[in-house]
């Protein structure tokens, strides 16, 4: 009897305490361990998880399930109740760890005795503000052409002619390529990617478009403008960007009957991923998977990918290290990679191999574990992206760095749908983001 | 008799309190809050800092807020008036189908139950300019259609057409006021000789006019504060901003982007006041021109 009025009473003070329920807060649980951003959807992330609660059956790892969501981190942080693990796009980490909401890892890294330099250098620089590591970077893709070997020779062309080292010939081949009729595209010639391939066009003309410190911007670079000009000019030249865009919004990326199967597209500037997504759908079509390259022929790549973080604030710090120390080690990874392998090879499928950002792991996951099956597409394309993996560049964290995306995304949209010429665009672009700064550095 | 009447008011008091606690800690409460937010700079990592008006002084100069209410205002002066006038079509028709009403009514109602992401996703198959199946349509007599969701000319229309999906949330109320204006007046307006269309303008309009002006008024505010549809359309694919130039930039888009893209709280919260001060302004507006225009039945005009 007495239980039950003490549950009575205890109830409504619980709920009008704020509490919400009638445990105490999971993240208080000292065995407790939270994730944000990280989900368990194939062997990556089941078999590195399994590797982390073997090693540590004292942990109660708990696992938020779901996609990365900015709004619910950031408020989490500011409610002083983040989660003891987050795992993010690098770049935004970046902006996370300029901004002060992740923490440092360095002690982390030197009590584990972590080899930094088995990490890919760019997606170092990412997660690296100043001069201390803030995050442990995960997956790494990287940017390249993937030629449409049938389209292309239909027009009688090379596919080896698809390059970007001479700007001049790329704008006449993309011409040749292209199908247009009575204003509508039936053919993409070549797709540039902006504006999201920016960084790389720039760089390719000579200029990153934010320098060292993540505060030094040259979006109104004469080179910038150059390339913006350029790519739009492209983009121009094969039906405008509204009909060009809404003819790629048809493509059926991600099915049997892609744009390459279909000879909707010739060329395209595009993330590594895709290879594998081509060689799962369909693995008969026929590619090049070719370097993107400076003016001067030099392979050049950007660098993409996750990494996991500390929150700032975190209750278990110490677990939160020892389990990205984990997920991010050569043997888990290598695990991983066989747990993929063999989980495929029993669908009957080929496996394409994992990409890390972990140099080590990738050398022992392409020794050992890699089954590609006679599979073509996988057969010609691995090879290049590991080839380039150590060639990649990254553009530095800065602390506004979603306001720079936007200023110079913004710009490039300005000049594609004609609103406005590349220089006004551009320049307009880096008023936007030398304002941004300005703020963040007056906070 | 007075001490029952405090008890009766100490009663109402007793059953309003739920609905007091809830609009103080969920509506009254946030609101201040984010009034003395917009006096700050704050960035949800480190504690707000007083900076006046400042944040109102930059919304005045924005660049994207001049963007973002030009696009709004577009939108909302092309979605009121389409959105009325189909309705009322819809409702007239349905006032004539007898016993099928029932029917109709609820087949016209069911596009409303769609999520709005749904909804989006659904859209840009359908407004596709090269091969979605609104300008197939168009093809068959003879009209090349639009890039409705890449053209900049053509992002807002677009958004207008798919926005008159849930026209049958407004067609119902017009659909009920319809049924209760007085059967009498069509009599003796036909005895006069009057033309269905002068019926309409001067029997019909007159008679659900309180209707008409409540939903002016709740689909203004809804569509100066559209948001859900533009943003999973234009802006949701992750790190994806735009593609049309701004064209689908409204309102309470560039809120959310300064907000939770920028972290910037104080100057959100600034946009969200000055969005409330138009919205009270439109409505203030509207109150002034019904006293004008709507009449109330058993009303001295």
């Amino acid at each position: 009897m007495g239980g039950r009025w003490r549950t009575a009473v205890l109830v409504p003070l619980l709920l009008a305490a704020g509490c919400g329920g009638l445990g105490a807060d999971p993240a208080d649980d000292p065995r407790a361990l939270v994730t944000m951003g990280f989900g368990l959807p194939d062997e990556h992330a089941t078999a590195r998880v399994a590797v982390f609660r073997r090693a540590n059956p004292d942990v109660d790892l708990r696992i938020t399930e779901g996609a990365f969501d900015e709004q619910q981190f950031l408020s989490a942080v500011a409610a002083g109740e983040p989660p003891d693990v987050v795992y993010a796009d690098r770049r935004k980490l970046g902006g996370y760890a300029a901004r002060g909401a992740v923490v440092s890892l360095a002690d982390c890294v030197r009590e584990h005795g972590v080899d930094l330099g088995q990490f890919r250098e760019a997606a170092l620089r990412q997660v690296t503000y100043g001069s201390e590591v803030h995050g442990l970077p995960d997956f790494s893709s990287v940017r390249l052409l993937i030629v449409n070997n049938t389209a292309v020779r239909e027009a009688g062309l090379d596919p080896a002619a698809v390059a970007t080292s001479d700007w001049a010939a790329l704008a006449g081949v993309t011409d040749r390529l292209a199908r247009v009729e009575g204003g509508r595209p039936r053919r993409i010639g070549f797709d540039p990617k902006v504006p999201e391939f920016l960084p790389l066009w720039a760089k390719a003309n000579g200029v990153e478009l934010v320098g060292g410190s993540g505060v030094d911007v040259r979006l109104d670079h004469p080179k910038v403008v150059e390339a913006v000009r350029y790519t739009a000019d492209l983009v121009a030249a094969q039906g405008g960007w509204a009909s060009f865009r809404a003819f790629r919004d048809t493509f059926d990326q991600f099915g049997a009957a892609n744009q390459y199967v279909t000879g909707q597209l010739a060329a395209m500037a595009m993330d590594s991923w895709y290879i594998n997504t081509l060689a799962t759908n369909s693995p008969d079509v026929d590619v090049t998977v070719a370097p993107f390259t400076d003016r001067s022929g030099a392979p050049l790549t950007e660098s993409g990918g996750q990494a996991w973080a500390i929150p700032k604030g975190a209750r278990h710090p110490e677990a939160a290290c020892r389990f990205l120390v984990t997920m991010t080690a050569t043997d888990t990874w290598v695990t991983a990679a066989t747990a993929r392998r063999d989980a495929l090879a029993g669908a009957g499928r080929p496996y394409g191999g994992t990409f890390t950002a972990n140099r080590v792991a990738d050398q022992r996951i392409f020794d050992e574990v890699f089954d590609p099956r006679g599979n073509r597409v996988l057969e010609r394309g691995v090879p290049m992206v590991l080839a380039l993996q150590d060639q990649a560049f990254a553009l530095p964290p800065s602390p506004a760095a979603s306001e720079l995306v936007r200023a110079w995304e913004g710009a490039v949209n300005r000049v594609l749908t004609g609103g406005q010429n590349a220089e006004e665009a551009m320049a307009q672009a880096q008023r936007e983001a030398e304002r941004a700064l300005r703020r963040v550095g007056g906070r | 008799m007075a001490s029952v009447s405090r008890r009766e008011s100490r009663a109402g008091w007793l059953f309003l309190l739920p609905w007091i606690i809830g609009f103080l800690a969920f509506t009254a409460g946030p609101m201040l809050f984010s009034l003395w937010l917009s006096l700050t700079h704050y960035d949800m990592l480190k504690p707000p800092r007083f900076v006046g008006l400042e944040n109102y002084r930059e919304a005045v100069r924005d660049e994207r807020v001049a963007t973002a209410l030009w696009n709004t205002a577009f939108y909302t002066v092309l979605h009121v008036p389409s959105q009325i006038v189909l309705a009322l079509a819809l409702a007239s028709l349905m006032r004539r189908a007898g016993r099928a009403a029932g029917f109709f009514r609820t087949v016209l109602y069911l596009p409303v139950m769609t999520p709005p992401v749904a909804l989006a996703a659904m859209f840009l198959l359908l407004l596709n300019g090269q091969n979605g199946a609104i300008n197939e349509f168009l093809g068959w007599f003879g009209f090349t259609g639009p890039n409705w969701t890449t053209d900049p000319a053509w992002v807002k229309p677009g958004l207008v057409l798919m926005s008159l999906w849930t026209v049958g949330s407004t067609a119902v109320l017009y659909l009920a006021a319809l049924t209760r204006v007085p059967l009498e007046r069509y009599e003796a307006a036909r005895l006069d000789g009057a033309s269905p269309w002068r019926q309409f303008w001067h029997v019909t309009l007159p008679g659900i006019s309180g209707t008409v002006y409540f939903t002016v008024v709740v689909n203004t505010i809804a569509s100066l504060q559209v948001f859900t549809e533009a943003y999973a359309m234009f802006f949701g694919a992750r790190d994806q901003q735009s593609k049309e130039g701004d064209a689908a930039l409204f309102y309470v888009i560039h809120l959310f982007q300064e907000a939770f893209g920028s972290l910037r709280m104080g100057y959100a919260s600034a946009l969200a006041w000055g969005l409330f001060v138009v919205i009270a302004a439109v409505t203030a507006v509207q109150v002034r021109l019904s006293r004008r225009y709507v009449h109330y039945e058993g009303e001295r005009s």
